[in-house]
């Protein structure tokens, strides 16, 4: 499955919006929704909320992109975002907006530079966490 | 707080634009000229350190060859420029080999490379020693600069 990265780009700067909104505001609810949007988008790209307003206001570009490093950074956002609605809906004022801005530092990386945090961190997670893909195979 | 994470986010952005794609000196490496014309063998300098052979075999990188040893991982978007840049360069200088590795499939000898971000590209010289060093994308022109050094005339 490929994508259009302008379309990337344009939710992300929705989500940037968003998310910035959570942290002024501080609702909880706006948190979650926005989480459940990042498990849309994760789960089925192409049904991305964002992705449907970025179709209906623009023609797509035509440029394709792999769609794996976008999911998955839809589902890191939607750790941190469903962590942030977690902190504020419970009265864990503190959590909720460390973890809101993480997701808006990430989100807003991509928007302004193109550049994709929880996709980076993927490798340093695994270097830390993972044996060789091969050597688990072959046990 | 959204002026502290965009301020912080700018100037993360600003210097990853600055240093990406930058092809790094490798920290201990052989002054220009005595690479690798010098088969004789007898008189290898000290303070090169080759990579292991059984190391760079596990890898797919051919002995006795200039090797761009690209560092991938499916989640990464980036990979694919660098795929396109040396596939490009490999074309131009047929000396050169291209090798692309699966990170995540490789994670002992990531570490041993000390590589934590993806795409990273080597450039090893002929003799398995590591000259250079980019994360990001470089350009094409950098990059045949650099393997220009190590080739012989």
């Amino acid at each position: 499955m490929e994508l259009d990265p302008r379309g990337q780009r344009f939710a992300a700067t929705i989500t940037s919006v968003v998310i910035a909104l959570v942290l002024i505001t501080g609702s909880g609810w706006l948190a979650l929704a926005q989480a459940v949007v990042f498990a849309i988008t994760a789960y089925r790209p192409k049904w991305g909320p964002y992705a449907l307003v970025y179709r209906g206001l623009f023609t797509p570009s035509g440029e394709r992109e792999p769609a794996a490093p976008v999911r998955f950074a839809q589902l890191v956002g939607f750790v941190f975002l469903s962590t942030s609605a977690g902190g504020y809906l419970t009265g864990a004022e503190t959590l909720g907006l460390g973890a809101a801005a993480f997701g808006l530092l990430a989100a807003f990386l991509n928007a302004a530079f193109g550049l994709c945090l929880g996709c980076e961190a993927y490798l340093g997670i695994r270097r830390l966490t993972g044996r060789n893909a091969e050597s688990v195979r072959s046990v | 707080m959204v002026g502290v994470v965009l301020v912080a986010g700018s100037a993360v952005g600003l210097w990853r634009r600055r240093t990406d794609g930058r092809l790094r000196v490798a920290q201990s490496t052989v002054p220009p000229g005595v690479t690798a014309e010098q088969t004789d063998g007898v008189s290898e300098p000290a303070e090169i350190d080759k990579l292991d052979p059984a190391l760079l075999e596990r890898l797919g990188v051919e002995p006795g060859r200039v090797t761009l040893l690209q560092f991938s991982t499916a989640f990464c978007a980036p990979c694919r420029a660098v795929r396109r840049v040396s596939g490009e360069v490999a074309a131009l200088l047929p000396e050169i080999r291209h090798v692309e590795v699966d990170a995540e499939s490789h994670l002992d000898e990531v570490r041993a490379l000390d590589i934590w971000r993806t795409p990273t590209l080597l450039i090893l010289d002929a003799d398995g020693r590591v000259t250079r060093r980019a994360t990001g994308v470089p350009t094409k022109p950098h990059l045949i600069a650099a393997l220009a050094a190590l080739l012989p005339a």
